[in-house]
């Protein structure tokens, strides 16, 4: 069942001005509920703009935009409680940080929930402990943490909001390899504690080829597909074509596979590549005898 | 709702008046003013006036870009009206009601007041909407530039305002992203009274504070690096060099200058 459900969805901003530009034309979109979606696309092609309409930050010049199949601008007073349903961390949001303590940082959002204060504090040791903070850094200021804890402080914001959809833009930019893994991890941990939808946009072929199970593919403000990974990274060429690229080892595997190696042609990370070059090795070897 | 402030935003174009010198622009706007409050009289700002159509129609900026920077100020300009309209008190009486009072005198200063300021936007939004921040700095820092003999830092207030106005849509545009990062926290602006609205801003506030000292402190950084040391030894990439069309505008907006002058004169 779709939990979010965009109908010819359209927003142009600096109507009237020199600037006018259609951010978003006529996406028509259905996002399952509990999946996790990678949501690609070259900068500029509209996918912060949109994922900004999934919340009601923005509203829409034509179209709509439907939770659970209701509207979520037919009621403006329910805006609100929308919003702690699909919980939206923006590109760097260390910059939303403003509390004292990381702890206080992270309440913020269950605080304007009007939970009780038990729950508020509950829920603020439950997300730190998804994304790996200690006590000890709970009670510390935010702004002496490094720039890897301050993101995780962020994120941990949004999810203490327990949202039933949440979007994610680029959690990892800036971060080094293992930053970025982490709180990959750290994202899946909460779908699997809460089952919740994920929506992630990355600039990253290989995070979202390891991580989402669908790919929403976005250019020039349309959505160029919406597919599962394996089908959407099997038109390497039309996506080149529109200034992205497949992972890394799909190019190494499509090169090698050119040249005779038996590869499928659905790999789209390391271990995939591992294993079977692993299996053709063996099998090659085996049937040889010792080199 | 941040990015509907226009007041001091610039729209590039290439009509004569964004050409011209951004010296003769300032020095014509500040006549423009002086024209505008020189006469009590009626006649006295329609040469203000005739100067607006004209610098309107040769921008070709859009009418309703000048209608935004003036919607803000209806409640200001209503208010000028209704209290010019009650409180003078001079020549025939139109309307007597109790306290209230209506006079010749009354409207003929409500009406003067109203055209005056809303001329006076229009016209002086004029000089941003067609001069970049830049030319609009470096035109600033010419024509104060004698005073650097008496040791006024002039090149140096130049730098820290062309700095300010550089930032000011950065700072709009930072202000947005943190509010929207809140909201999409749950936080409200518009609820509660005065107190929890205060309260409401510190999310917006700290993030803001923050980043702009950390954006002061690396700008200040790039600024050495590239090895700015103020004044000393610079020279001007762009040179500004005045042409005939902006004698031409001069003339013009000097004999309307007169004109006012000696309509104040005669009445």
């Amino acid at each position: 069942m779709a939990t979010i459900q965009t109908e010819g969805l359209t927003y142009r901003y600096g109507i009237g001005t020199p600037f006018e530009k259609t951010a978003v034309d006529h996406v028509d979109l259905e996002i399952e509920a509990g999946s996790f979606v990678g949501i690609i696309g070259h900068t500029g092609s509209g996918k912060s703009t949109l994922i900004q309409h999934l919340n009601g930050l923005l509203r829409p010049t034509e179209g709509k935009v439907l939770l659970d199949g209701v509207d979520i601008w037919a009621d403006k007073s329910k805006m609100r409680q929308m919003r702690f349903r699909v919980g939206l961390v923006f590109q760097y949001p260390e910059y939303q940080i403003f509390e004292e303590t990381v702890a206080k940082d992270i309440a913020f959002g269950p605080r304007n929930m009007g939970l009780a204060e038990e729950e508020v504090q509950a829920r603020v040791r439950e997300t730190a402990a998804i994304v790996g903070l200690s006590e000890e850094i709970l009670k510390q200021s935010p702004f002496l943490l490094s720039g890897g804890q301050k993101r995780r402080v962020a994120i941990a914001g949004v999810m203490a909001m327990r949202p039933e959809v949440l979007i994610l833009d680029e959690p990892t930019a800036g971060l080094d390899p293992r930053g970025r893994e982490e709180i990959l991890q750290e994202i899946q941990a909460y779908r699997n504690q809460t089952g919740a939808t994920i929506l992630l946009v990355s600039h990253s072929m290989e995070d979202v080829a390891r991580h989402a199970k669908k790919i929403l593919v976005m250019n020039a403000g349309k959505v160029f597909c919406y597919d599962t990974v394996a089908n959407v990274f099997r038109r390497s060429q039309e996506l080149q074509a529109i200034g992205l690229a497949v992972p890394q080892i799909t190019r190494v595997c499509d090169a090698l596979r050119a040249r005779g190696v038996p590869l499928t042609d659905d790999i789209f990370t390391v271990e995939q590549a591992k294993q079977q070059l692993l299996e053709w090795y063996h099998r090659t070897r085996g049937g040889q005898g010792t080199c | 709702m941040l990015k509907d402030i226009t007041i001091g935003q610039y729209f590039p174009g290439s009509s004569p008046v964004h050409r011209m010198d951004p010296r003769f622009k300032l020095i014509m706007t500040l006549l423009f003013i002086a024209m505008l409050f020189m006469g009590q009289h009626l006649y006295s700002i329609c040469f203000g006036i005739v100067f607006c159509i004209l610098a309107l129609a040769l921008s070709r900026i859009p009418v309703k870009l000048i209608w935004k920077s003036i919607k803000p100020l209806i409640p200001v300009l209503l208010i000028t009206a209704i209290l010019d309209l009650f409180m003078v008190d001079s020549g025939d009486v139109y309307l007597h009601w109790h306290f209230l009072k209506i006079t010749a005198g009354g409207v003929r200063t409500a009406v003067l007041m109203v055209t005056r300021i809303i001329v006076l936007l229009a016209g002086s939004s004029l000089l941003t909407y067609t001069t970049s921040p830049i030319a609009l700095t470096d035109a600033i820092e010419r024509l104060l530039s004698p005073l650097k003999k008496l040791h006024v830092p002039v090149h140096t207030f130049a730098m820290m305002m062309t700095i300010s106005l550089r930032f000011i849509p950065t700072l709009l545009e930072e202000t947005d992203k943190i509010m929207t990062a809140q909201k999409a926290r749950g936080a409200s602006f518009s609820e509660g009274n005065l107190l929890q609205r205060a309260k409401a801003l510190v999310p917006i506030l700290v993030p803001l504070l923050v980043s702009s000292f950390h954006r002061a402190e690396e700008l200040a950084t790039a600024m050495e690096c590239r090895c700015y040391r103020g004044e000393t030894g610079r020279t001007k990439m762009r040179q500004l060099h005045a042409a005939g069309r902006d004698y031409a505008a001069m003339t013009v907006t000097l004999l309307l200058f007169t004109g006012a002058v000696a309509v104040k004169i005669i009445f």
